[in-house]
């Protein structure tokens, strides 16, 4: 019931809202808010904004997607060497950021970012390059926050594919290297295929994760500097809650639950093609 | 054992040894942002601000830490976030009650249900969000901490993986509990919840660290002191960085240390909860 009520039930409502021009003051006046049709995705077609915000979403998901897998890959690939006391602990490591609250990272990394007294520009200033204003320039804003995104993503894929890694089976390996087979092509060719579906599972929520993406931008540089680092999640919250469009917001939901159940469904099908 | 056969081992451990460079230059890059935050919590002002950085304080002090107390109102955050997690943990009853419900009832509603349930999982919470404050708004629970829990309290993820897991417990040890008298809610807690354990373990840690580190909503739904939990507290702070750091990283210290502790206890029920939930 709580989640029909939680999770159904609000598509539904912003389905519907997305065809009025419901903002804060018809909260109270139910009885102003107006019915527009379309108007709000007609709107939405032409503002820039809602496409800038789309084209740096898109960007993050051709960028972020591969980049998190492999990395993800190698670090799971890596921690399933050995159960020993090291590696458990070099696991915690891996994992802390993907348990820690947002906030509190945020916190953290705008200090490190810092341009005055952080650690980053103290680090390239080591290395003989030049200070950059991390969170105020748009170009190294957009790479910062997608930076603290990766950061945060490796540890949670890590565990999935960790998990399904030492669920192939140790025999399998051993027929394919009295076979011949070497280190590489028994991981091509044996261990790749095992854990197939938790390899697919972390693509698809990577890809869902970057397509909803809000937290880093939202808290860091709250889209800015001038909407660089605006996701079309941000833009949604930003015209719903801090404009109060309802109406206008829940139109652009709308937009991104139809792009998120087509990137979804098209993957699979490409999975069950392939497979 | 026979000459090869040691060498291979040998050569193994090498390998073992030599992956655990990267692997460890990894993870230290991974864990640099907290060791720089509680360095700096224990700074003094004037030196967490001094350029260069030093990693490690000249002289300690826990100054940060008692200002967040006696300054700050962080001690009632820190009982409302508590309250947060205790509310969470009802929740998770409830969703293994679902779950149960799922695997051991079917009938045509309840595969339409799931197939429900199923479903909310795909959508953005930022879809939802609105709808969901209007829900919350009709039902007179803002700035209360029963409408901050509430919309996470049953998710739907939890219920599916619930249901995964109770299914495998055999009909015929229900039947013989019924036959004997039992309840229906005795049954749940004497035989399908314990025998769920590690599930609900999993799951238990995974509702704690969750609604501990809440922010978004307990940010829309709060309007007051009263109701502010530590991440909204701290989220407060974050915007004044320049002005002090220490009491910053103190606080986000403070928010950290918690989970990293219980996460380092339970980390490999995590791991092993993953590998029976199917994920794999």
């Amino acid at each position: 019931m709580l989640v029909a009520i939680f999770g159904l039930m609000p598509i539904l409502v912003a389905a519907g809202v997305s065809f009025t021009d419901l903002d804060i003051g018809g909260l109270a006046h139910p009885e102003t808010v107006r019915v527009v049709g379309a108007a709000n995705y007609v709107q939405l077609a032409g503002d820039p904004e809602f496409w800038s915000a789309f084209a740096l979403t898109a960007g993050y998901v051709v960028v972020g997607v591969p980049l998190i897998t492999v990395l993800a890959l190698a670090v799971a690939t890596g921690l399933n060497r050995s159960d020993g006391r090291f590696y458990r602990l070099l696991r915690t490591l891996y994992f802390l950021p993907a348990v820690t609250a947002l906030v509190a990272i945020s916190v953290i990394w705008k200090y490190m970012f810092n341009g005055q007294f952080g650690l980053f520009n103290w680090l390239l200033d080591l290395v003989g390059l030049p200070a950059v204003n991390w969170l105020s320039d748009p170009g190294s804003a957009q790479i910062a926050v997608g930076l603290v995104a990766v950061w945060r993503a490796i540890g949670l894929n890590s565990i999935i594919l960790l998990a399904a890694l030492q669920g192939v089976p140790a025999e399998q390996l051993e027929a394919a290297a009295l076979d011949g087979a070497g280190p590489v092509r028994r991981y091509l060719h044996v261990v790749l295929p095992q854990i197939r579906f938790a390899l697919g599972f972390v693509v698809m929520t990577t890809l869902i994760g970057w397509l909803q993406f809000f937290d880093e931008p939202f808290v860091l540089t709250d889209g800015g500097p001038v909407g660089a680092t605006t996701s079309l999640s941000l833009f949604l919250f930003k015209r719903g809650f801090r404009l109060n469009e309802f109406g206008y917001a829940s139109a652009g939901s709308i937009v991104l639950l139809v792009t998120i159940a087509a990137v979804t469904l098209i993957q699979l099908r490409l999975r069950r093609a392939h497979d | 054992m026979t000459r090869t056969q040691s060498r291979r081992r040998a050569r193994e451990r090498v390998a073992t040894v030599l992956i655990a460079v990267p692997l460890t230059l990894g993870a230290l890059a991974c864990a640099l942002p907290f060791v720089w935050m509680v360095a700096n919590s224990v700074k003094t002002r004037s030196e967490a601000v001094s350029y260069p950085p030093h990693l490690l304080p000249s002289r300690w002090t826990f100054a940060a830490y008692a200002k967040l107390f006696t300054e700050l109102d962080f001690s009632r955050y820190t009982l409302n976030t508590v309250a947060l997690v205790a509310i969470g943990l009802v929740g998770l009853l409830l969703t293994a009650m679902a779950g149960y419900g799922f695997a051991k009832f079917p009938g045509r509603a309840l595969g339409w249900g799931f197939f429900a349930v199923l479903l909310t999982m795909m959508i953005p919470a930022q879809v939802t969000m609105i709808p969901t404050y209007l829900v919350v708004n009709a039902a007179g629970l803002t700035n209360n901490l029963v409408g901050i829990a509430l919309p996470t309290l049953v998710s739907a993820f939890g219920v599916f993986l619930f249901r995964q897991f109770m299914i495998t417990i055999p009909d015929s040890l229900l039947e013989a509990a019924r036959i004997d008298g039992a309840s229906e809610l005795r049954i749940f807690f004497a035989i399908a919840l314990p025998v769920s354990r590690p599930i609900l373990i999993v799951q238990g840690l995974l509702t704690v660290i969750a609604s501990w580190n809440s922010f978004l909503w307990p940010l829309i739904l709060s309007s007051s002191q009263r109701t502010y939990t530590l991440s909204v507290g701290l989220s407060l702070l974050n915007k004044q960085i320049t002005t002090d750091p220490t009491v910053q990283m103190a606080g986000a210290a403070l928010m950290t240390l918690p989970i990293i502790v219980l996460f380092f206890l339970a980390q490999r029920h995590i791991v092993a909860g993953f590998t029976m939930s199917g994920i794999k």
